[in-house]
């Protein structure tokens, strides 16, 4: 088997930039720049940051109007009401009611576009082929970057050099033009900021950074910053927050599966879906607010009376809401906002109480 | 005159008479990035020498801090607690962890001088 790191488009930028690389599912990708961790995060909440997002899969189904309703049995979204270029969050389903990857469809022209975690996307592929009766087209793209910029300044600085993208509501995407190459762009993003991804050829990836880069307001941003951004937006990451094993009802993420759907629940999986629907669930993902500054990280064991109930899957410091801030599963009995928890950290405990998420809230563009 | 001595696991202690002063080294803050959580020994605490003592973490992970001396702990620097960014800003100064009680001051002819550390610092990047 082939175990050679893959790059990214940009992986001479990244290093010309000054960048910490890292392995991450099977790329090397930067984890920090120069500025640091904080400060990039900081950046992020108050100007601009590009990122690096090309290691996610790019995948493509193009077809006739049956694309949808193959699609359908194994992500549970109402694709019939999605409208032209507008993007929804879902998942894929496995047999057992748990969440395969969890993803972003866009309908478009041809078909259907989905954005799916770089860990997951050759299995992905796999699965979604396997629930298709009717011919379609299927193209993994890996002659296109995706890079993410995010926050407040994001949509004035982007709409400077590919103009017209400021006029995308959040969830929303569309084709335009950057130095006269067509570019995929959509509003959305993974920090809790607006912002936008685009969907650009290799070739000139490193053009729009550059370019984005020439405003001082523009910096770029690791895997790091990326990480506390999105656990203080309450937002899940798969193979952490999110596995094979757990359901949406269990994640606390219902909105991504379509409000008719989570009646008839016609998917894969659904079985499972909806006797958590209707007979409970025993575990849930909840907001985890440590009371001091201890930091909760990912494996925690999480208490409540002295009994074990859970345990915390994403954790660290939100410098942004400047506490330690963490997510987990705990016993249903447990989950209500407000309940006292005591948190394990190098065998000793520490207290906490169940929170609402998200940690930190910024309004999208709608 | 006050000596500062090194360890390979990049702590400092400076020795004014028999008190021993320690920290972490401004190369070990660079490697942990941004300090935000520090836990400091208790008083009275006694620590061995290579044990682990105090904690630090940053963004990404929490590191334990070895004490490079054994003793009794005599004070310890709450401001880290409250300001843990005081590490990063002032590793040899204000950014101290703890005052110790030598009780084998041999153990600081194990440690290396400032020119010996900076070379294995350089020669053992992390």
């Amino acid at each position: 088997m082939n175990q050679e790191i893959l790059k990214t488009s940009l992986y001479d930028f990244h290093q010309a930039c000054g960048a910490k690389l890292v392995p991450f599912a099977g790329y090397a990708m930067p984890v920090q720049y120069p500025l640091g961790i904080v400060g990039e995060h900081n950046f992020v909440r108050s100007k601009a940051g590009i990122f690096d997002v090309s290691h996610m899969g790019q995948f493509s189904i193009i077809g006739d109007e049956t694309v949808c309703k193959q699609l359908e049995q194994i992500v549970p979204i109402d694709l019939a009401s999605l409208k032209l270029n507008q993007s929804k969050y879902s998942f894929l389903m496995n047999k057992d009611g748990g969440i395969d990857d969890d993803l972003i469809v866009t309908k478009v022209e041809e078909g259907i576009n989905i954005v799916l975690n770089a860990a997951c996307k050759h299995n992905d592929v796999l699965q979604i082929k396997s629930v298709f009766t009717k011919l379609a087209k299927f193209i993994l793209h890996d002659e296109l970057s995706l890079i993410a910029i995010q926050g407040p300044m994001a949509v004035s600085i982007l709409d400077n050099f590919i103009h017209g993208v400021s006029d995308l509501k959040f969830m929303n995407g569309g084709s335009f033009v950057f130095k006269g190459q067509s570019v995929y762009v959509t509003r959305s993003g993974y920090t809790g900021e607006d912002g936008f991804e685009v969907s650009i050829a290799n070739e000139i990836a490193r053009n729009l950074c550059e370019t984005l880069l020439t405003n001082s307001n523009v910096a770029m941003i690791g895997l790091g910053a990326r990480d506390s951004l999105r656990l203080e937006a309450g937002l899940c990451l798969y193979g952490h927050d999110l596995n094979s094993k757990i359901s949406p009802v269990e994640a606390d993420l219902l909105f991504g599966i379509a409000k008719q759907r989570r009646e008839t629940c016609d998917f894969i999986g659904g079985s499972v879906v909806k006797d958590h629907l209707s007979n409970g669930i025993k575990k849930k993902r909840v907001g985890i607010q440590p009371e001091g500054k201890i930091i909760a990280r990912e494996h925690t064991k999480v208490f409540h009376e002295g009994k074990e109930v859970g345990e915390i899957t994403s954790g660290g410091f939100g410098p942004s809401v400047e506490t330690a801030v963490a997510m987990g599963y705990v016993n249903f009995d447990c989950s209500e906002v407000g309940t006292s928890l005591q948190l394990e950290v190098r065998g000793k405990q520490y207290p906490a109480k169940v929170c609402l998420l998200p940690f930190y809230k910024k309004s999208y563009a709608k | 005159m006050a000596d500062v001595k090194y360890s390979k696991k990049h702590e400092w202690v400076l020795v004014e008479g028999d008190i021993g002063t320690v920290g972490i080294t401004k190369y070990a803050t660079e490697q942990l990035g941004d300090i935000v959580f520090a836990e400091i020994p208790d008083l009275g605490k006694n620590i061995t020498s290579g044990s682990e003592a105090a904690v630090v973490e940053s963004v990404k992970a929490a590191s334990d801090v070895y004490t490079p001396v054994s003793g009794e702990v005599t004070e310890s620097n709450a401001a880290i607690v409250t300001d843990p960014s005081l590490i990063n800003k002032d590793p040899e100064g204000q950014g101290w962890f703890f005052k110790v009680k030598l009780s084998n001051p041999s153990e600081l002819s194990l440690l290396m001088n400032k020119a010996d550390y900076d070379k294995y610092v350089e020669e053992n990047p992390s």
